[in-house]
C-alpha cells in the first residue's frame, strides 16, 4: 500500500454527469480526459448518473480491475453523497477514506453559466481532490458505548409522541417540560382540524399515557441548563424548578388552589383571558396533577404572611422552603421538541390589539370555544360577555410580512384553523356573521381543501381577499377598514369580534438552546434540520434529533408524523450496541512533540492531555512530556493542529500537507 | 459600481482573473456554499473552495502559501460566533486571524485581498455575496505580486 510517496498512487477518477445538472454546464468528458494527465491518476470515466447502482458498480469494478488504491469522484457535494461512495469502495475492499469527492455541481455547475469556466473550474476542483486524495491514508474507526437512554426536550404533543415511541420500543426516556404540565399548545386548543375532533380527546389520553409508561419520566416545571458530550453518551444537566409542593405528597384535591387569596396573575393557559391563584394548576387535566407555586405572585413569598395553602393541605404537601435542584444524567440520543411561539402584536397598532379586549388571537379564540375555558364554551365578547353579532378573521398577521416586524413565511397552519373557526362559530350560531380577510388560502393537505370549501360553501363564511388596513374601536363596535382586492372595493364592517390569525415564530429561548446543544438555527430562529429532504429530522450533530414546530410552522398531523420518524431515528441509535466514530481526529507525533501542552488548552473537548515518556538521550533514561489525544473524545475540528509549534499534532483526513496540496492544486 | 463600469472593467482587465481561495468549514459556510448553489446563486468561477472541519483548523500557513501560490485574495469562513459546531473553534479563528490580517498588512499584503467572514448554513445569499465583493475589490486591487512564488507558474 502506498505510503507517502514510497510507489506511485493509483487513482481512479469518477466524473458524474448527474444528468444535466452538471453535463449542462461542465464538459464532463473534457474533465475526464484531464484528469487521466493528473500525477497518479490511472484510470477516468464519466457516467450520467454516478451514485445509481450502475454508477457505483461502475466504480466497485474499476478498484478491482484497475487496481486502484484511491478514488475521487467529482459529483455533488461531499454533504450529499460522500457516505454512498465511501460505502461502495468498502463493498469493493477499499479503506472508506480513500475516497475524495471533488464537488462539482454545487460548487461548480449550478453556479456559473460560462461552459468553459465551469469546465476550467471543475478540472480545478478534480486536481485539488486528487492531491488531496494521494495523500490520504487508511483509517479506521473505532468504537465508542451508547447510553440507552433518550432525552426530549419539550412535554408538547411532538415531545410525547417522540417519548411514547422510543418507550414503546423499550428505551428508557426522560421529557423535559418547561411549564408545570406537559400537553403544550395542543392542550390549549379546542378543536382540531379538519375532523373537528376534540382536541383534549385525543391529546390527554396520550399524556396519561406518558405520565404511566413504565419507560417514561417527565421532569416537568424543569430546564435544560448543560450539555456536554457527543453522540451516544450525552451529559445533561437538568435544572428542576422548585415547585414548593412536594410530588409524592400532593393528592392533587385542589383546595389549595381555590383557597389561594392571590388573584391577580393572569392565567398564561388561558392566554391571559382569566386569572390564576399565585397556587395553580395550569389547567384541570394537567399532569403531573401537582400545583406549582408562582413565587412572583405568593403573598407569603412576597410578604412572609400567608400561607393559607400550607394550612387548608391535609397531605402536608406544601414545601414553601423547596429549592432548585440539578439533575446530571447520561443520554445516548436527544429529541428537541420545543414547539413555537405566537408573535408579539405590539407593533401592529392598526389592528388596535392592545386597545380593545374584543380583538383577539386565534389561541385566545380557541380558549373563548373551548367548554373548560374561561367562558365554559360560551362564545362571548370578554368585554361585554354579550354575543357578538358579526365577527371578522384577518389572517396572515404578521406572516409573509418582509417588513422587520413580520415574519417573510407562510405559518402554514392559520389558513385551516381559520377557516375552522369561522366554521364553528357558524355551526353553532348561524346568526352570527362572519367574515375573513385572507391573501391566499393555502390548504394542501388530506381532506384541508374540502375543508376550507365547506366553510364558505356550507357555512356561508364571507370570504375577501385583500389586508385590512385599520381597525378601531367606535362605541362598543370596532371598525374594520380593509380592501377587496378582487373587486378592488372598499369594505367597511361594524364588526363585534376581531380575530387575528398571528403569525408563529420559533421560541425565545430557541437560539439559547440550539447553542447549548451545538445545533443551528435558521435566520428565523427555527432549528435546521441536516437535509431539507433526505434528513428532516436529524440535525447536523450526530445524536440529536428535532420533532415537531421547533423545525418550523406544522399542524398536528404533520407534527405527529415527524416526531415518530424523530423517534425512529433515535431507537437506530439506542438499537446499537457500539457505535462507530469518525476516525478524523487528531494524532501527536510524539517524536517531534515538545510537551508545551498548548494544544490541551485549546481542545472544547478537553480530548487531549499530557503523557510521559519514558526516553533515551545520552546514555541516559529521561522522562519526556508530550501530548495524547484520547480519540474517542476528540470529534476532529482540527483546532490544535494550529496551536501547535513544532507542527507535531496533525488531524488525520485533513493534514496539513493534504491541504497545501489542495491549496497548490487549485492555484495550479 | 455601476453594472456597465462593472462590465467595463472585466473587459478591459481581460487577463486579469483573479483566483480567490476560499477555506469554508464543513457545518456552516460549506453548507451555505451548498445552498448557494441549490439556490442557483452566481458568483464567479474564480472562487475556489477548500473544505475544512472547522474554521479553526486553518493555519495562517495555509493562507500565506495559497498567496505564495499565486492567489489574488484568501477568504475564511466560519459558522457564526457563538454558532460553532465544535462549540469554541470561530473563537479562535477570529483572535487568530485579528492579529493575522495586521500581519499581512504589514508584509504589504493589502487588506481587502484577505477576508474572515461569518456564513451560515442557511446564508446563500451571504456566501454569493461576500465571494462577489472580496472578487470586486480583488480586482481592483490587480494581481497579487506579494510573496508571489517566481517558480510557480499559475
Amino acid at each position: 500500500m502506498f505510503e507517502g510517496g514510497i510507489e506511485l498512487a493509483r487513482i481512479g477518477v469518477f466524473v458524474c454527469w448527474c444528468g444535466t445538472n452538471i453535463a449542462g454546464t461542465v464538459n464532463v468528458e473534457e474533465v475526464a480526459k484531464t484528469a487521466l494527465e493528473m500525477p497518479g491518476v490511472v484510470y477516468a470515466k464519466d457516467y450520467q448518473y454516478m451514485c445509481s447502482e450502475i454508477g457505483q458498480n461502475l466504480v466497485k469494478n474499476a478498484i478491482k480491475e484497475q487496481k486502484l488504491d484511491r478514488v475521487v469522484i467529482a459529483s455533488c457535494s461531499p454533504r450529499m453523497h460522500e457516505a454512498t461512495f465511501r460505502k461502495a469502495a468498502t463493498v469493493a475492499g477499499l479503506n472508506p477514506y480513500l475516497v475524495e469527492i471533488a464537488n462539482i455541481r454545487e460548487h461548480c455547475s449550478w453556479i456559473h453559466k460560462n461552459k468553459e469556466e465551469g469546465t476550467e473550474k471543475a478540472i480545478a476542483l478534480v486536481r485539488a481532490a486528487v492531491a488531496k486524495a494521494t495523500l490520504n491514508t487508511e483509517l479506521t474507526s473505532g468504537e465508542i458505548d451508547v447510553e440507552h437512554r433518550a432525552l426530549v426536550i419539550g412535554g408538547g404533543i411532538a415531545g410525547l409522541q417522540t417519548a411514547l415511541d422510543i418507550a414503546d420500543a423499550g428505551y428508557k426516556v426522560d421529557v423535559i417540560e418547561k411549564t408545570p404540565s406537559i400537553g403544550g399548545k395542543m392542550a390549549q386548543i379546542d378543536k382540531t382540524f379538519p375532523t373537528l375532533d376534540c382536541s383534549a380527546c385525543i391529546l390527554t389520553p396520550k399524556m396519561v399515557d406518558a405520565s404511566a409508561h413504565p419507560n417514561i419520566n417527565l421532569y416537568t416545571y424543569s430546564e435544560v441548563e448543560k450539555v456536554s458530550g457527543y453522540v451516544g453518551n450525552f451529559e445533561v444537566t437538568i435544572k428542576q424548578k422548585a415547585r414548593s409542593v412536594n410530588m409524592e405528597k400532593c393528592t392533587g384535591c385542589g383546595v389549595c388552589t381555590e383557597k389561594c387569596p392571590s388573584r391577580k396573575t393572569k392565567s398564561e393557559f388561558d392566554e391571559g383571558l382569566r386569572t390564576r391563584g399565585a397556587i395553580y394548576k395550569p389547567f384541570q387535566q394537567a399532569v403531573p396533577n401537582v400545583p406549582v407555586i408562582d413565587r412572583n405572585a405568593c403573598i407569603k413569598f412576597n410578604t412572609g404572611k400567608c400561607g393559607l395553602c400550607e394550612k387548608v393541605c391535609t397531605a402536608g404537601a406544601i414545601e414553601f422552603s423547596q429549592e432548585d435542584t440539578k439533575i446530571t444524567q447520561k443520554y445516548g440520543a436527544i429529541v428537541v421538541a420545543t414547539g413555537y411561539d405566537i408573535i408579539n402584536l405590539d407593533n401592529f397598532g392598526e389592528y388596535s390589539y392592545a386597545d380593545s379586549p374584543d380583538v383577539i388571537t386565534s389561541l385566545e379564540f380557541e380558549r373563548l370555544t373551548n367548554a373548560a375555558g374561561p367562558t365554559a364554551g360560551k362564545f362571548v365578547r370578554p368585554s361585554d360577555h354579550k354575543k357578538p353579532k358579526k365577527v371578522v378573521f384577518i389572517q396572515c398577521v404578521g406572516s409573509r410580512d418582509k417588513s422587520c416586524r413580520g415574519k417573510s413565511y407562510c405559518s402554514k397552519f392559520c389558513c385551516m384553523y381559520t377557516a375552522k373557526h369561522a366554521m364553528l362559530i357558524r355551526d353553532k350560531y348561524p346568526d352570527i356573521e362572519v367574515s375573513v380577510f385572507y391573501i391566499d388560502v393555502r390548504t394542501p393537505g388530506k381532506n384541508f381543501d374540502e375543508f376550507q370549501r365547506r366553510a364558505v360553501e356550507e357555512y356561508g363564511v364571507n370570504y375577501i381577499r385583500g389586508m385590512v388596513g385599520k381597525v378601531f374601536p367606535d362605541g362598543d363596535k370596532l371598525q374594520v377598514h380593509g380592501v377587496d382586492t378582487l373587486s378592488g372595493d372598499t369594505i367597511k364592517i361594524d364588526a363585534d369580534m376581531v380575530v387575528l390569525a398571528a403569525a408563529t415564530q420559533a421560541k425565545d429561548d430557541a437560539e439559547e438552546l440550539g447553542r447549548k446543544l451545538s445545533i443551528s438555527t435558521d435566520t428565523n430562529n427555527f432549528f435546521t434540520e441536516a437535509h431539507p429532504k433526505l434528513r428532516p429530522v436529524e440535525t447536523h450533530s450526530a445524536g440529536i434529533y428535532l420533532s415537531g414546530a421547533c423545525q418550523g410552522p406544522k399542524d398536528i398531523p404533520e407534527t405527529v408524523a415527524q416526531a415518530s420518524a424523530a423517534a425512529a431515528k433515535a431507537i437506530i441509535l439506542l438499537s446499537k450496541s457500539k457505535l462507530v466514530n469518525n476516525p478524523c481526529v487528531s494524532g501527536v507525533n510524539e517524536a517531534i512533540c515538545s510537551g508545551c501542552l498548548e494544544c490541551t488548552k485549546m481542545c472544547p473537548y478537553e480530548a487531549i492531555s499530557a503523557k510521559t515518556l519514558e526516553i533515551k538521550d545520552h546514555g541516559k533514561v529521561i522522562p519526556k512530556v508530550v501530548a495524547e489525544v484520547n480519540e474517542a473524545l476528540c470529534q476532529g475540528c482540527g483546532g490544535c493542529t494550529v496551536t501547535c509549534r513544532p507542527g507535531a499534532i496533525d488531524l488525520k483526513g485533513f493534514s496539513n500537507r493534504q491541504i497545501l496540496a489542495e491549496v497548490d492544486a487549485i492555484c495550479h | 459600481m455601476s453594472l456597465e463600469s462593472k462590465e467595463d472593467a472585466m473587459v478591459n482587465k481581460d487577463e486579469f482573473k483573479p483566483l480567490i481561495v476560499a477555506f469554508c468549514c464543513n457545518w456552516c459556510s460549506y453548507a451555505g456554499a451548498d445552498l448557494a448553489g441549490t439556490s442557483r446563486l452566481n458568483y464567479p468561477a474564480n472562487v475556489r473552495i477548500i473544505r475544512v472541519p472547522c474554521s479553526c483548523r486553518v493555519n495562517p500557513n495555509f493562507v500565506l502559501h495559497a498567496f505564495q501560490r499565486g492567489a489574488d485574495g484568501v477568504v475564511i469562513a466560519g459558522c457564526h460566533p457563538g454558532d460553532c459546531h465544535y462549540s469554541t473553534g470561530n473563537y479562535y479563528t477570529r483572535r487568530r486571524f485579528t492579529l493575522f490580517s495586521n500581519l499581512l498588512d504589514y508584509i504589504g499584503i493589502e487588506k481587502d485581498r484577505f477576508k474572515v467572514d461569518w456564513i451560515s448554513a442557511a446564508e446563500a445569499n451571504k456566501f454569493a455575496t461576500v465571494m462577489n465583493d472580496v472578487l470586486e475589490k480583488v480586482h481592483k486591487l490587480g494581481p497579487n505580486r506579494k510573496l508571489r512564488d517566481a517558480r510557480w507558474k499559475r
